[in-house]
């Protein structure tokens, strides 16, 4: 595996300053492998992992996960509606799941309005869509593997043992 | 009063752990990046952590066996079995034990008449002489050097063996070094162990933690399973130091030798712990695998920044450590810990603290975040130069 993508699974907290010293490569040489993961389409790009209870976080003040269900066509099965409500700037994400529905989406909006009208105007008068069920989150324990609000753990080992 | 005299006379001959009085001065400093830390930088992977609270809540409070629980023993015979290629009895050939350090104490008092003399490869842990000297035997250091990158080799052990040697202590992947044997090399070892008709005491602590090719246990090897007491704990490759959990495996006979000590000093090893060490085994291996893969990239970069900087730095193929040379400096090992430690904060292990054949070298642990390792590195960097103005 490259070893740049092998750090930024790690969990991505290096900059590519360092991850270019832990690698033994320049930084122009780490910059070239995100490069090449962007070209591949395996690294699709940087997000801040932020806590949206905060004040300074607020820009998306509200986010839903939307259960929906819809038709698949023929030929293309479920991909093309799929694909059609993904482009939607409100999701943050798309995925086909099995069970009850067919499609979850993390949809994000500055007020409880706008995500509400997304799903009444926008999404369930699509062709195709056949229900769809809105939970509104309510509070984040765990953020893209980060642990939100719980006490930080000291590092409390001794600073020389056997 | 004098209290002191009181003081048994070999507990008054013992010396301080070299550890010890580093870790004096590096107490007293701020700011410090310590490469002096014995201990994984993980935290114990959740699942294993809420498998000790969950045990809490379930109310196992109580004692167990002094074996220990059977549930663990069952696991460790199957752990030991896939990953070390040796088949062990639950019921009668495993103990388990408060860290591998009880283990190698029980062995000792278990097995040591005094007199009785017993080898180990130096550099070594630190409690490895003492433990010896404490039962009343006589430790006989067999030094490993950088150029065979710290294995242990037959012919040392044959230029040092004395008679009446009775135990053979090794510890591969090797705390400090990060030596290990070849499969030959381990053979070797066995030959000389059964023409010498020693029992051999081998703390695999490490062996989870072997980047470069197999980790071989030379209880595996024809002939020395019957002589071989293998002794493995969760600390390093679960990073559970702090649960003080280990066992021991090991011709009955032995084992119940042991349990006999064990029984009327520790009598059985924390139940919480157990319960842990129970789903470490059985769930652990990614987390595991995870971790030594962090380890294994640490690795290399330490490596090669340590001979970038012109500190002669061999590649250990196990454990968290590198044993760099610092011979180059002109400094005696000491000094240039003190040093590094006053002129950039940085906390490296004098080599003599494992032993007299540590001199020249410092020991680094790696099992701290990348972000550290950068710039300690580069600190280091900084006063090696600064000592060639």
């Amino acid at each position: 595996m490259n070893s740049v993508l092998k750090l930024l699974l790690e969990g991505g907290r290096l900059s590519t300053a360092e991850m270019a010293k832990v690698a033994g490569l320049t930084e122009a040489e780490v910059n070239q492998r995100l490069e090449q993961l962007k070209k591949e389409k395996i690294f699709l790009g940087w997000r801040p992992v932020l806590d949206l209870s905060r004040e300074a976080a607020a820009a998306v003040a509200v986010r839903a996960l939307i259960e929906v269900r819809i038709t698949p066509e023929r030929g293309g099965g479920f991909n093309r509606l799929a694909e059609r409500v993904s482009r939607f700037d409100e999701v943050e994400s798309c995925y086909l799941v099995s069970g009850g529905y067919d499609l979850l989406l993390v949809v994000n909006g500055s007020s409880l309005q706008k995500v509400a009208s997304f799903v009444s105007e926008k999404l369930s008068t699509l062709e195709g869509v056949l229900s769809t069920s809105t939970h509104f989150m309510l509070r984040s324990y765990k953020e893209g593997g980060y642990q939100i609000e719980t006490e930080v753990e000291d590092n409390d080992r001794l600073k020389v043992s056997p | 009063m004098d209290t002191k005299k009181f003081i048994a006379r070999h507990v008054v001959d013992l010396p301080k752990s070299g550890i010890r009085d580093f870790f004096e001065i590096v107490a007293k400093m701020k700011d410090v990046i310590s490469l002096g830390i014995g201990e994984p930088d993980f935290r114990t992977p959740w699942h294993i952590r809420e498998a000790g609270i969950y045990a809490l809540e379930k109310g196992k409070t109580h004692y167990t066996s002094n074996l220990g629980l059977i549930e663990l023993r069952r696991s460790i015979a199957k752990y030991v079995g896939k990953n070390f290629s040796v088949a062990y009895r639950p019921e009668d050939e495993i103990l388990v034990t408060v860290g591998v350090s009880e283990a190698i104490d029980l062995a000792c008092r278990a097995l040591i008449n005094p007199g009785d003399k017993v080898m180990f490869h130096q550099p070594c842990y630190v409690s490895y002489h003492p433990s010896v000297t404490l039962t009343h035997g006589i430790g006989i250091p067999v030094p490993t050097y950088a150029k065979d990158n710290f294995a242990l080799t037959a012919e040392a052990l044959i230029a040092a063996w004395q008679p009446g040697t009775k135990l053979l202590m090794l510890n591969l992947p090797c705390n400090p070094t990060g030596g290990t044997c070849s499969r030959e090399q381990l053979q070797a070892i066995a030959r000389f162990a059964i023409e010498k008709d020693l029992i051999v005491l081998s703390d695999e602590i490490y062996s989870e933690l072997t980047f470069d090719g197999e980790h071989v246990s030379i209880a595996s090897l024809p002939g020395m399973k019957e002589r071989t007491i293998f002794l493995h704990g969760f600390s390093k490759a679960f990073a559970m130091t702090g649960w003080r959990i280990g066992f021991g495996c090991g011709p009955a006979d032995l084992i119940e030798a042991m349990m006999k000590v064990h029984q009327y000093s520790m009598m059985c090893a924390s139940i919480i712990a157990q319960e842990a060490a129970i789903e470490a085994l059985e769930r652990g291996e990614d987390a595991m695998k995870q971790m030594r893969d962090q380890y294994h990239r640490r690795r290399d970069f330490i490596v090669r920044r340590f001979n970038e900087i012109g500190l002669k730095c061999h590649m250990p193929r196990g454990s968290f450590y590198t044993f760099p040379d610092v011979t180059s400096t002109g400094m005696a090992e000491k000094d240039f810990a003190v040093g590094l430690l006053q002129a950039e904060r940085v906390a490296v292990v004098p080599g003599k603290a494992f032993g007299e054949n540590g001199a020249g070298f410092v020991r680094a642990c790696f099992a701290t975040s990348y972000e550290q390792l950068i710039v300690a590195t580069d600190r280091i960097e900084r006063y090696v130069a600064s000592l060639k103005k």
